[in-house]
């Protein structure tokens, strides 16, 4: 295997690869965006998917020059020929009646949602000027970007160039975060995402949380049916009966919060019966003894009380999980930021895995790769002076991607230095960051706030400045050069001209660059020359790519067993049970549990999740995807709802421990939950204006999670820790 | 003569309605309205359950009632895989087959005519499969030939437990469900 | 615990079915009373009457056409598609009792002339140079005018049964899965035009007649509804279900206080004793008959509609 593009692997996260300068072009802007004209019949192009950052390969079928559906593209890996119902609803995006028309630029108080259109350029100068004094007053760096997916590669370039080293995502902080940071400090690497999961391949699968299945991310949902299929044994672990649940042989349902005593009580099994991968664990296991003495406390027994799973089923359910390694795969889960132990529970998940020996091996975490397509050569960046705002005095020591509630605090507090510009790339920030409040605040101290969006979202309403985007059906993106089971690299591409004065990003991130003085940071003049240019130096064809959507490169061997060099890039090289590094920091080498905090008697735990037709805050308005589902609902066990005096279908409230008051939301009495907690789906209860079809529909999850615990060790922010009650609501 | 009819396996249906969407779009069926739909069956008390989860759509009955109550013939048994089909410039809207399915699969159409499910006949016709099939991101709808006993829907209905709903009412609904 | 959720929510479908508002009811019941008018006047003419009795034989065919389009104009209304209205005559659907329907309709309208025509209406008389001619054509042959009264008859018989059975054949709505329904919906409708004719006949012999027989065709009524229920309430779980919508659901009220309360019970006391001389004929008791046999189609109608072979809670 070429341990070459293993290397580059390790680095991509955070990675700025600036190569040296090539001559700048003259700019001709309006000839960039080539209108296309309507063809008659029926006509088909690929591109990739962006209803969320999957990126699965998709085409779409426009007929007599109007969009009429999505499909997967068979010749991409990532959707194997078929999208996810969120996929397959994308033609929504594009016919939202609610959708941004034109650049917009505030008239009246934040917040107001009051505006004026102005043409882009007018858009630009007032963007571009208000930078420059920003600059001038504190420097670039105080300019921040959030910016979430693939479309923000061109928005993280200009501001780079601008010298603003503040570039985040909430998909660190909110959601992968602390898993990627209790993978790196047991085997050195990330999971990432797409995640290394060899699901399909899974004889045992151990679910923690991760509702395969409501989460829709495709390709995982695809194995997980393989693996059903194929007989796999599957456990979940849940507080709720997901549907994975209905798929498992076991479901253990656990008290919210305890996962990491169930965890450790797996490992004391799995250890003293003698279960564990030996030779596996001697050749590449550090810290082995050290830890097996640490966990000896963690019995079956002890957890009992503590997660409410019978000792009889942690001890039959981690024999399962021996029976079957390595091809067991206890699966990290993705949005992890639950109760603030998330990264050492996340370590714990990696040292399971260990055990299991599935790191590495068929029906564990494959070894991802991927296409070498090299970056543009641009100029190199400036280097910023100051360092980055998020994460002063390394408070959050391994935290290894910006943090954006590190960002929103120093946006607060000017410490350890101001920010005062904030640009906000696909990213709903009111719905993607606990404590509202607190963004508010934060908003409010910003001297200009841009926001790029296709829709009115509520973060959009608090902006300077909104820049209305083209949606992905519309638009050229960056390349997608994925990590994955085999390499490969796709094109997104227009379908469909955008309906009103909206702009793909990199048209804006270009022009805007051009307005600051940083056009010799765009050398190409219209970003099919920049594919041209990065496929010539990977030696592929952009016109084949541009036929076919998708262009796979050999398969290269993904397993330990198939000759992958089984390299550990932690200190000691090898897989960590006991971390020096951890120890240095002063936090514990082997993970201790702690006890979640109970709420208050007549309050439940507020727990959260995906619905298959949704994504995030970003889909109540796409009209084929509301039609599926149009609001969320609280999810409350039977014994529960009859206490409360309700029954599925009936309104409520929900009130969180502070007095924060919900939208109404439909109540679900049913047995598939414990009666310790309530659970709804996250994106809904919208307030901003202009979303005249998703405005008031379901409650906002966000809204009441108003506490959060920051994660220690990498500063992620965990709110499955918030209480809430239910007040009958007349409909 | 072929005997269309599918198979769905509700061990790998994870309901996440993507057949729903694609029918939305593929027959380009009115916003409020479902060709297909996802039933949840759950039994049992927390937290020992079992869900069962289903595709569900018109069951192209080989006895279909919805036919029969027909007064113009509108509602009729197609030759292509005796599909149960409206032609919709027939119809005078009575529905009366509306109210015969015991499924209650047909709804009326704003357009003033009787709908429902085609099998996507138009894609059939082509040698495709229906447009829910061919995108479950789980694979666990098969369509085919109930009468050719080499059938992929034959073979699996042959080696696995499967059932089909409200036998009973005796319409012989042509969609089974694996368990 | 059972659970049962579906994603499903069409309108008029979901959560209960709702296709069919008060145009049907109305069909149906304007349908029922023609039906048991055409026996009534058939039964006049067969018997000779229309040589005496001024009313029955003479008005009532042609206040029945009058009905008759009503009711049709009602089924025409709940056409979702009536530009096509015409497709049902292109073709006969041996079995479609809605095909049946509207053939028997073609029936109906000639025979409803024929009987007109026994005697022309004063208002065309000595217009219509046609009408007289077949009026005198028939007059002058009184087997023919009985055979006129025996078509009416059975032509109105068909229509009655027709009206039950255009439900019960429905068989996805267990409330009218019932061998009764036809003869429930024939007697009522017969009860109807009794009493229809009693309300507005001014012949005393007539009202006499028909007041005697209207409690007949009540008693024989509350008979049937108890062989329908009884019926329904010895079948399925299903069935049962379907039967407790009426006894005991949502329209129990309606169906206890109006169906078999005023539109039965009080109006047979009534006319009993109106018949036994005990009280005065009172125009109350054959009102409230009609209006019975009205809501009796609605309630079976919705509730029919309601009822369902799923047990889905939405
Ligand atoms: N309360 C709560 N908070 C959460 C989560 C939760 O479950 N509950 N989940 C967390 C997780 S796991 C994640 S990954 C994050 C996700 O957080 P975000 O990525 O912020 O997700 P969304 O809320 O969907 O916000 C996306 C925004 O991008 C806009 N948008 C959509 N398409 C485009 C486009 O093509 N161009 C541009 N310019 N804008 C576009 C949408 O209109 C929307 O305003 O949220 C985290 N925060
Ligand atoms: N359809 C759809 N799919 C998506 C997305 C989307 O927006 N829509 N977003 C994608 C993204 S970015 C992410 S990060 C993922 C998130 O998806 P996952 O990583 O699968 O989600 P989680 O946040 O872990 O999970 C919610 C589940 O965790 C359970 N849970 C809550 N508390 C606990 C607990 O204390 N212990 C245990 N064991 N379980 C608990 C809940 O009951 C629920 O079933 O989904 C991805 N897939
Ligand atoms: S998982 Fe679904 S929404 Fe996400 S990219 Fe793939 S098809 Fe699109
Ligand atoms: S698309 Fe497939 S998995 Fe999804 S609900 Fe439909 S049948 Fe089930
Ligand atoms: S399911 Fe209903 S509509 Fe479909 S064929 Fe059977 S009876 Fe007719
Ligand atoms: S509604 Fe149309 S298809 Fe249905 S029975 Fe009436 S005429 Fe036939
Ligand atoms: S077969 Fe076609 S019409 Fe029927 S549910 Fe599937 S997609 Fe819809
Ligand atoms: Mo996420």
């Amino acid at each position: 295997m070429n341990s070459l593009s293993r290397r580059r692997f390790l680095k991509i996260s955070g990675a700025t690869i600036g190569v040296a300068a090539a001559g700048s072009a003259v700019l001709k802007g309006t000839q960039l965006l080539n209108r296309k004209k309507p063809s008659a019949g029926v006509e088909t192009i690929p591109t990739f998917c962006d209803i969320c950052f999957w990126k699965c390969g998709a085409i779409a079928y426009v007929n007599d020059g109007k969009l009429w559906k999505v499909e997967g593209n068979p010749d991409d890996p990532l959707s194997n020929g078929r999208l996810c119902p969120r996929g397959t609803g994308g033609v929504g995006a594009h016919y939202d009646p609610d959708r941004l028309k034109a650049p917009l630029i505030r008239k009246s108080v934040r917040g107001k949602e009051e505006w004026v259109e102005v043409t882009w350029d007018e858009a630009f100068t007032y963007i571009a000027e208000k930078m420059q004094k920003i600059k001038a007053n504190y420097g670039p760096e105080a300019v921040a970007l959030f910016s979430h997916g693939i479309g923000g590669n061109f928005f993280k370039h200009t501001l780079k160039a601008f010298g603003t080293p503040n570039i985040a995502a909430p998909s660190f902080a909110q959601c992968r975060g602390p898993r990627d940071v209790g993978f790196r400090l047991t085997f050195g690497e990330d999971v990432s995402s797409p995640e290394r999961t060899d699901i399909k391949n899974a004889k045992c699968l151990v679910l923690i949380g991760s509702h395969l299945g409501e989460n829709m991310h495709n390709t995982q949902v695809q194995e997980f049916a393989e693996a059903i299929e194929n007989g796999a044994s599957i456990i979940v672990v849940d507080p709720r009966f997901s549907v994975a649940a209905s798929k498992a042989k076991h479901y253990l349902p656990i008290k919210p919060g305890t996962d990491l005593a169930l965890l450790l009580a797996w490992m004391n099994v799995i250890v003293n019966e003698k279960l564990y991968d030996f030779e596996y664990v001697q050749k590449y296991g550090f810290g082995f003894e050290q830890f097996a003495a640490s966990i000896q406390q963690y019995t079956p027994e002890w957890a009992y009380p503590e997660t409410g799973i019978e000792p009889e089923l942690i001890r039959e359910t981690a024999r399962e999980m021996a029976r079957f390694k390595p091809a067991t795969l206890v699966h990290p889960g993705r949005h992890v930021t639950w109760y603030g132990d998330d990264a050492q529970r996340s370590r714990a998940v990696a040292m399971l895995n260990a055990l299991l020996g599935s790191w590495g091996r068929k029906g564990g975490f494959y070894t991802p790769v991927s296409m070498d397509v090299p970056s543009y050569p641009y100029p190199d960046y400036p280097k910023s002076a100051k360092g980055k705002v998020d994460n002063p005095d390394h408070k959050y020591p391994f935290a290894h991607e910006t943090i954006t509630t590190g960002i929103r605090e120093a946006t607060i507090t000017g410490k350890p230095y101001p920010v005062k510009g904030w640009f906000v790339y696909a990213t709903n920030l009111l719905h993607a960051l606990p404590n509202e409040e607190e963004t508010i605040k934060a908003i409010q101290n910003l001297d200009l706030l841009v926001v790029i969006d296709v829709i009115p979202s509520e973060i959009a309403g608090w902006a300077d400045v909104v820049l209305p985007e083209s949606v992905y059906l519309e638009r050229h993106d960056d390349l997608n050069v994925e990590w994955f089971r085999e390499p490969f690299v796709a094109l997104r591409q227009p379908v469909v001209d955008s309906p009103h004065d909206q702009k793909p990003n990199w048209w804006m991130a270009k022009k805007l660059a051009e307005k600051l003085d940083l056009g010799h940071y765009y050398p190409w003049n219209d970003i099919e020359e920049y594919f041209e240019h990065r496929l010539k130096a990977a030696g592929l064809s952009y016109s084949e790519l541009k036929k076919k959507g998708t262009i796979r490169g050999a398969k290269q061997p993904i397993y330990f067993d198939e000759g992958v060099p089984a390299e550990f890039p932690t200190p000691s090289g090898k897989i960590e049970f006991y971390s020096l590094q951890l120890q240095q920091a002063g936090f514990d080498p082997v993970p201790k549990y702690n006890r979640p905090a109970a709420g208050p008697p007549g309050y439940l735990r507020l727990l959260y999740g995906r619905a298959p037709v949704h994504s995030f805050s970003r889909t109540q308005s796409n009209r084929v995807l509301m039609d599926m589902m149009n609001e969320n609902e609280v999810w409350i066990n039977t014994n529960i709802a009859a206490r409360f005096g309700l029954k599925s279908g009936d309104y409520v409230r929900l009130k969180n421990k502070d007095g924060v008051v919900s939208n109404r939301i439909k109540v679900k009495a049913t047995e598939r939950i414990r009666p310790d907690c309530a659970y709804m789906v996250h994106g809904f209860g919208h307030n901003a204006k202009g979303l005249t079809f998703a405005y008031g529909k379901g409650a906002s999850d966000a809204q009441l999670l108003t506490r959060y615990i920051t994660d220690p060790l990498m500063g992620g922010t965990a709110s499955n820790m918030n209480f809430a009650t239910m007040e009958s609501e007349v409909a | 003569m072929a005997r269309l009819g599918m198979v769905i396996d509700t061990k790998k249906c994870v309901g996440c309605m993507d057949c729903v969407v694609a029918c939305k779009t593929e027959n380009n069926v009115p916003e409020g309205y479902n060709k297909d739909w996802i039933v949840q069956e759950t039994k049992g008390a927390f937290p020992t359950l079992t869900t069962e989860i289903r595709s569900e759509r018109c069951n192209h009955c080989d006895n279909p009632p919805c036919v029969s109550c027909c007064p113009t013939g509108a509602s009729h048994v197609h030759e292509l895989g005796k599909v149960v089909l409206v032609t919709k410039n027939e119809c005078i809207g009575c529905k009366a087959c509306v109210a015969s399915c015991p499924y209650d699969a047909r709804f009326i159409h704003p357009d003033g005519y009787a709908d429902k499910c085609t099998f996507c006949i138009h894609r059939v016709e082509k040698g495709l499969d229906p447009a829910c099939v061919s995108v479950c991101p789980t694979h666990c709808m098969y369509f085919g030939d109930l009468d050719d006993p080499n059938s992929q829907v034959s073979r699996l209905l042959a080696s696995r437990k499967n059932h089909s709903l409200m036998p009973e009412v005796g319409t012989q609904p042509r969609i089974f469900y694996l368990r | 615990m059972h659970e049962l959720t579906t994603t499903r929510s069409n309108p008029q479908i979901d959560p209960s079915l709702h296709i069919w508002g008060w145009e049907i009811p109305v069909y149906l019941f304007l349908g029922g009373l023609v039906a048991g008018i055409m026996i009534i006047s058939g039964y006049f003419l067969f018997k000779g009457r229309y040589k005496h009795s001024y009313f029955s034989c003479f008005w009532l065919p042609h206040i029945s056409l009058v009905l008759l389009s009503a009711g049709m104009f009602a089924l025409f209304l709940d056409l979702e598609h009536k530009l096509y209205v015409w497709r049902l005559f292109t073709t006969f659907k041996v079995a479609s009792p809605m095909s049946w329907g509207s053939w028997i309709l073609i029936l109906v309208y000639p025979t409803l002339l024929a009987s007109t025509l026994t005697r022309v209406p004063p208002a065309f008389q000595n217009r219509i140079k046609l009408f007289d001619k077949v009026s005198a054509f028939i007059n002058q042959r009184p087997q023919l005018v009985k055979n006129i009264g025996v078509l009416s008859m059975i032509v109105g018989a068909i229509l009655g049964m027709y009206t039950g059975v255009l439900l019960s054949a429905l068989g996805a709505r267990p409330l009218w899965n019932s061998s009764i329904l036809w003869v429930l919906f024939l007697t009522s409708g017969l009860s109807a035009a009794a009493a229809f004719v009693h309300l507005i006949t001014d012949d005393k012999y007539e009202r006499e007649l028909l007041a005697k027989a209207d409690n007949g065709f009540l008693i024989f009524e509350l008979f049937l509804f108890a062989q329908f229920i009884i019926g329904l309430l010895s079948s399925t779980q299903v069935h049962q279900n379907a039967a407790h919508l009426i006894l005991s659901g949502p329209y129990a009220a309606v169906f206890w206080v109006f169906v078999i309360g005023m539109g039965i019970i009080v109006p047979l006391i009534i006319q009993l004793l109106a018949v036994n001389h005990k009280v005065q004929h009172t125009p109350v008791a054959p009102i409230m008959v009609i209006v019975g046999g009205l809501i009796l189609r609605f309630v079976i109608v919705d509730a029919g509609q309601f009822s369902r072979w799923t047990i889905a809670g939405f």
